[in-house]
């Protein structure tokens, strides 16, 4: 009881801010000790317990995109795109390092790590142009972005043999490879024959990273002088901001987290499409941020993870699953944006704040 | 940007209730009278009889999209597979099958759940899944689980390759593929070849890949590759183009009906003149609403189903489908048509030969064994709508033969 106590005068001692920020490490910590105990207990459902990675991975979207639309203020509408290239990228370090590195977990961290750098190289290369425009620009550059990406990606062929990597734009016959080669990308076909290497605790271990890196840098000069320029943008060039660089510095992060979740998902999956990347799943993931509360990383949390799962409970209304799902989106918001609900949870939540001090 | 936003999800609200105006909720209800009736004869089957009779309840599950762009095939496989569960469970009340249709909007991830899904039910044998992508996806899942699997038509190799627990039902791509290929040179149809196929997809590239293969190996001369994806779907002026220009006399088409009839349309409307050569995805093109079927004249393809065969099984089939449902049946309704009878003849065929066999409760794992045992049996073959006599390799792959049909006044007539 004492030590409790404590715990909660630290908690009163520290900053709103950062009060807030270890609640979100907690949620993620409680949400993994309890299904990893249910599964261990056996407790959990198959669909349940495959649902958890995907869970995992739509956060960090989810977390990643807020990063852009919350707290730099600018709409991408082609986030999958950089979570395409960067579960490609990480697809072909995991299959190409296959003979080379036994330890799958090493492989693991190595395919996140890649994948999050050529995403970030992307995000530089679409940022750099892009960000230079206001409004709305930067959402159809997005948008275009991700289309591109899916096109080219259909295209591309990749295989590996003892020569190292074959690039190919025509089709597999033409690679060249040994006939001890396998090929990594076949197009449409996208990559097949993937080693599963993701797990749950690794989904768990991201999220947290993910948190600590955007937590940080909101708190940081850097994340100040961010929501500044979303704030008012001719108030902060006039102050001497580069904006450039600060948006810039959002938008390339964001890009590096959602190829390191990209990597996540494809080695969840035995095979992974380009065609999965699409405008629909960049939407799927700003239906998150905008549901779960733009600039709100905790919201976004909770939206991406009962929004994953929920199509799948929806299952027993069989057809009439995604109109039950469209109608508890547009209920969702309604009610977080009424003002008396709103006004309640507040009380609430302030009641419980003041019995903590 | 508010406002933009909320356009967004507008836009995408109106792209998910789209989605759902499928119309399956038929074989829902079939599936459900199903099960309702083999629960009430639960009780009558003896238990674990010895004389070499099959008995019990099998839990089926069938994976496919039901909603979304790809509907059409997974309403086929399941209402055709619906429609042998029900024949299955009139023919003794010892032995009954519940089937479970679960959706994959094809997508792979949807599709592990739909396993994940159908597990948690309590499937002992999964058919499915219907499209190639998910199938790999959930294939490995299933090898990792020893669930048996028997695809009524994703046709890819990599949907067997290392998994023995899959099986498929249909042709596989290289079949396809070196098959026509070796066909278009046996009967010399033509000497110059031309190709359109769509690259945004898996089941065509496929096939197109063992076609070229095929075809160097044996000397065809192919003097046009042109390509397609689903955005660009809708003109294929500058293919057929191409194609004309390099002198093309025959144009191998290793898609889907819907653009293989544009296609056709185009190249009357140009006056180009040239045969047109198919696979099983061009099957069903006569039954196309509001397509002119003349134009289709003289068109081959090879395919494993024809509805207006005049055997007995097809008849039956066809009469039922067309009666339960108020369309004609497409190749896919043909293949998942199948499936449960193949299953159903490799249990018949393992209990008359282990002295009977007892399926209730039994664990997936279990069964799985006793399927892969069956299928891989050469001697073990089984009848159906889409081939008589189908037998497996062990490798998970289907022999029957491919039948070429031509299109002659509107209807397919066997070669």
């Amino acid at each position: 009881m004492k030590n409790k106590l404590n715990v909660k005068n630290i908690f009163c001692g520290v900053s709103k801010k950062s009060r807030s920020g270890f609640i979100n490490y907690g949620i993620v910590i409680v949400f993994f000790i309890i299904f990893q105990t249910l599964s261990s207990m056996g407790k959990l459902t198959n669909s349940l317990s495959g649902q958890l990675i995907p869970i995992c991975v739509y956060v960090i979207m989810a977390l990643s995109l807020n990063l852009v639309v919350g707290i730099s203020g600018e709409l991408s509408l082609g986030h999958a795109g950089f979570m395409s290239v960067g579960a490609f990228a990480g697809v072909i370090v995991a299959t190409s390092l296959q003979n080379v590195i036994v330890s799958g977990s090493v492989r693991l961290i190595l395919a996140l790590l890649i994948g999050a750098a050529v995403a970030a190289v992307m995000g530089v290369v679409i940022g750099i142009p892009v960000l230079r425009l206001q409004g709305d620009y930067l959402a159809i550059v997005t948008l275009a972005f991700g289309e591109i990406i899916k096109n080219v990606l259909n295209c591309l062929y990749i295989g590996s043999d003892s020569h190292g990597l074959h690039f190919s734009m025509t089709d597999s016959n033409s690679l060249g490879l040994d006939a001890d080669g396998v090929v990594i990308l076949n197009g449409p076909m996208g990559a097949l024959g993937i080693k599963k290497l993701s797990t749950f605790f690794s989904g768990i271990i991201l999220i947290l990273i993910v948190l600590f890196i955007i937590q940080n840098l909101v708190n940081s000069r850097a994340g100040r002088a961010i929501m500044a320029i979303r704030d008012n943008r001719i108030a902060a060039e006039a102050s001497g901001l580069n904006i450039i660089k600060y948006k810039l510095m959002a938008f390339v992060t964001s890009a590096a987290i959602a190829g390191a979740a990209g990597a996540l998902y494809a080695l969840n999956y035995s095979t992974v499409v380009p065609k999965k990347f699409d405008f629909n799943t960049s939407i799927l993931i700003l239906v998150f941020v905008v549901l779960g509360g733009i600039g709100n990383l905790r919201g976004s949390i909770i939206a991406a993870a009962v929004l994953t799962v929920l199509p799948e409970l929806l299952r027993q209304f069989q057809d009439y699953r995604m109109l039950v799902y469209a109608i508890v989106l547009i209920l969702v918001m309604l009610i977080t944006n009424n003002e008396q609900a709103k006004a309640f949870t507040k009380r609430i939540f302030r009641k419980k704040a003041k019995e903590e001090c | 940007m508010k406002k933009l936003l909320a356009a967004m999800l507008t836009g995408t609200m109106m792209f998910s209730l789209a989605a759902c105006g499928s119309d399956s909720s038929s074989a829902v209800s079939t599936s459900t009278a199903a099960s309702t009736e083999a629960a009430s004869n639960e009780s009558t089957v003896s238990a674990s009889a010895e004389d070499g009779s099959l008995t019990g309840t099998l839990q089926l599950g069938v994976i496919g999209p039901l909603t979304g762009g790809a509907a059409l095939y997974g309403n086929s496989v399941s209402n055709g597979a619906s429609i042998a569960v029900d024949e299955i469970n009139a023919l003794s009340a010892d032995f009954q099958i519940e089937l479970n249709a679960q959706d994959d909007e094809h997508d792979a991830e949807k599709s592990v759940n739909a396993y994940n899904t159908l597990k948690d039910w309590g499937a002992q044998a999964i058919i499915g899944c219907v499209t190639t992508t998910p199938c790999v996806a959930v294939a490995s899942e299933a090898n990792a689980d020893r669930m048996f699997m028997l695809t009524p038509s994703a046709s890819a190799t990599s949907v067997t390759e290392g998994n023995d627990n899959v099986f498929q039902l249909c042709f596989s791509d290289p079949n396809q593929g070196s098959a026509s290929a070796q066909y278009i040179s046996d009967n010399a149809l033509a000497s110059k070849i031309a190709v359109i196929y769509n690259n945004s997809d898996a089941y065509s590239t496929g096939i197109y890949q063992t076609f070229q293969s095929k075809a160097d190996e044996i000397g065809l001369e192919i003097v046009s590759v042109t390509t397609f994806t689903d955005d660009t779907a809708n003109d294929f002026s500058v293919q057929l183009t191409e194609a004309q220009n390099a002198g093309a006399e025959l144009i191998f088409l290793p898609i889907y009906y819907t653009p293989a009839s544009l296609i056709m349309q185009q190249a009357s409307s140009m006056g180009y003149d040239v045969e047109l050569f198919g696979v099983d995805g061009m099957d069903g093109i006569l039954s196309l609403e509001g397509f002119d079927t003349s134009l289709a004249e003289g068109v081959m393809l090879l395919t494993p189903f024809s509805a207006d065969a005049t055997d007995d099984l097809t008849v039956s089939f066809v009469t039922k489908y067309e009666e339960a449902y108020s369309e004609t049946p497409s190749q896919f309704a043909a293949d998942g048509y199948d499936c449960p009878y193949a299953i159903y003849a490799a249990l018949t065929y393992y209990a008359e030969n282990n002295g009977g066999l007892d399926v209730t409760d039994m664990s997936y794992s279990d069964l799985c064994e006793i399927l892969i045992s069956v299928f891989a049996d050469p001697d073990f073959s089984c009848d159906g709508v889409t081939g008589l006599g189908m037998t497996w390799t062990a490798s998970g792959e289907v022999n029957k033969a491919p039948k070429a049909v031509v299109i002659e006044n509107g209807a397919y007539v066997g070669l």
